[in-house]
């Protein structure tokens, strides 16, 4: 169990990481959805459904959503 | 030059963080309140989801709040976007048969589901910010696989202003039968029945038509090019 | 060690969240990454609510009709306070984004430093 959980946080860590490093930016949007999902999962181990379900819908779906709808309405590359 | 003095400054954060969260061990109760929110919470509301007891009867004053920040930022945005009025005109093709198809079925689906989560809001797992959200993204994918259709923009205001109205109106029967704004004041029947904790299935049905309206206007401002 | 990750994981975790989006905030001269670095601080700051409310050995706070589990649950009122931070969260990068937009379309670039040389 505590392996698991590990290793979440170890994949949010270098997705968050990785949202840092990117030039694409719509590569970096996908890391930041990445992070939200895998807090939706840690949110689900700590005991806590009803904010599991708030993140994953809201901080996976839709802010992902919004950021490439503003995206594509400015600069795709970093300069 | 300035990487490094952000992360100097970083280090001087983190030791701080270090230093006070050796105070907190993990994982011991701490807070009396909600030990009392866990043993009085079915027999003073009706709810059987304690967390949706605490967002909307104990402290439903700061979901009003919350509502009216979502409604500000809202309303920001639709002026802020519509003043702009430069935005180049791309042409959109149109999505292929399967997609088209498969959004035009999936979306019923997706309002069902989401009604559900939020009238049952009192019972299990979720709420109306919850089903809200997934309303919400079921308008999204039919921006996404049905481009030439949108919602309508009455209907959308329409939705949302009555969601707010009817949070509001409850508060203030309250105030008028019992004095307290907000009380609880209808008969709270049986647990674990669809039909029990007083007013809080009709707040939060009305959150989330509220919720949901207002994430689809906010998407459709965004998407629309002037 | 392995008592020391077994007590304190979660706190790590939500900890270098808030560094990394602290970092990204300071650093970074794109005004869309530092919107991705303002969404990944939140994310830090309500998984460290909801774990500093955790109970050991405690479940979910939803009574069932079978009525196991309920002397130990855990604390209901962090969940709460998140789940309205959530919303909020997500209203606040929305506002931001739009803004964003307004600002290409006036100044045709999004790199900080040439806004900060072009305003005077």
């Amino acid at each position: 169990m505590i392996f698991i959980v590990s290793f979440l946080v170890l994949l949010m860590l270098v997705g968050a990481v990785a949202a840092s490093v990117f030039r694409d930016l719509i590569s970096a949007v996908i890391a930041a959805a990445l992070v939200s999902l895998l807090a939706a999962i840690l949110f689900y181990l700590l005991h806590a459904p009803d904010v599991a379900m708030a993140e994953a819908a809201i901080g996976a779906a839709l802010t992902a959503a919004i950021f490439i709808i503003a995206i594509s309405r400015t600069k795709r590359y970093e300069e | 030059m300035r990487g490094l003095i952000a992360i100097l400054l970083l280090i001087i954060v983190a030791l701080g963080f270090s230093q006070s969260l050796a105070e907190i061990p993990f994982g011991t109760p701490r807070a009396k309140i909600g030990r009392h929110y866990i043993e009085e919470g079915v027999r003073e509301t009706g709810a059987v989801n304690i967390v949706t007891s605490v967002v909307v009867n104990y402290r439903g004053f700061d979901t009003l709040g919350e509502v009216t920040v979502l409604f500000i930022a809202a309303i920001g945005l639709g002026a802020v976007l519509t003043v702009s009025g430069g935005g180049e005109t791309r042409k959109t093709h149109p999505a292929s048969l399967v997609l088209h198809t498969g959004c035009r079925f999936l979306f019923p689906l997706i309002l069902v589901f989401g009604s559900y989560i939020f009238i049952h809001g009192h019972l299990t797992p979720g709420g109306g910010f919850q089903g809200g959200a997934i309303i919400a993204s079921g308008f999204l994918l039919m921006y996404l696989g049905c481009r030439e259709r949108r919602i309508s923009r009455v209907a959308s205001n329409l939705a949302e202003s009555l969601g707010g109205l009817v949070f509001l109106v409850m508060g203030l029967l309250g105030l008028l039968f019992g004095g307290f704004f907000l009380l609880n004041f209808l008969p709270k029947g049986t647990a674990h029945t669809l039909f029990s904790a007083g007013i809080i299935p009709i707040i939060y049905i009305a959150i989330g038509f509220k919720v949901g309206s207002e994430l689809a206007g906010i998407i459709d401002n965004l998407i629309e090019e002037s | 060690m392995m008592s020391f990750l077994n007590s304190y994981i979660y706190y790590i975790g939500a900890f270098g969240l808030i560094l990394i989006g602290l970092y990204i905030i300071l650093v970074k001269h794109n005004l869309i990454k530092v919107i991705i670095g303002l969404g990944i601080l939140d994310t830090g700051v309500n998984l460290f609510l909801i774990s500093v409310g955790y109970v050991t050995k405690g479940t979910a706070p939803i009574y069932s009709e079978s009525g196991i589990g309920s002397e130990h649950m855990v604390d209901p009122v962090p969940q709460a306070l998140v789940l309205t931070a959530i919303v909020i969260g997500v209203a606040v990068l929305a506002l931001a984004l739009s803004l964003a937009i307004r600002l290409y379309q006036h100044y045709g670039t999004l790199n900080l430093r040439r806004i900060r040389e072009q305003r005077w």
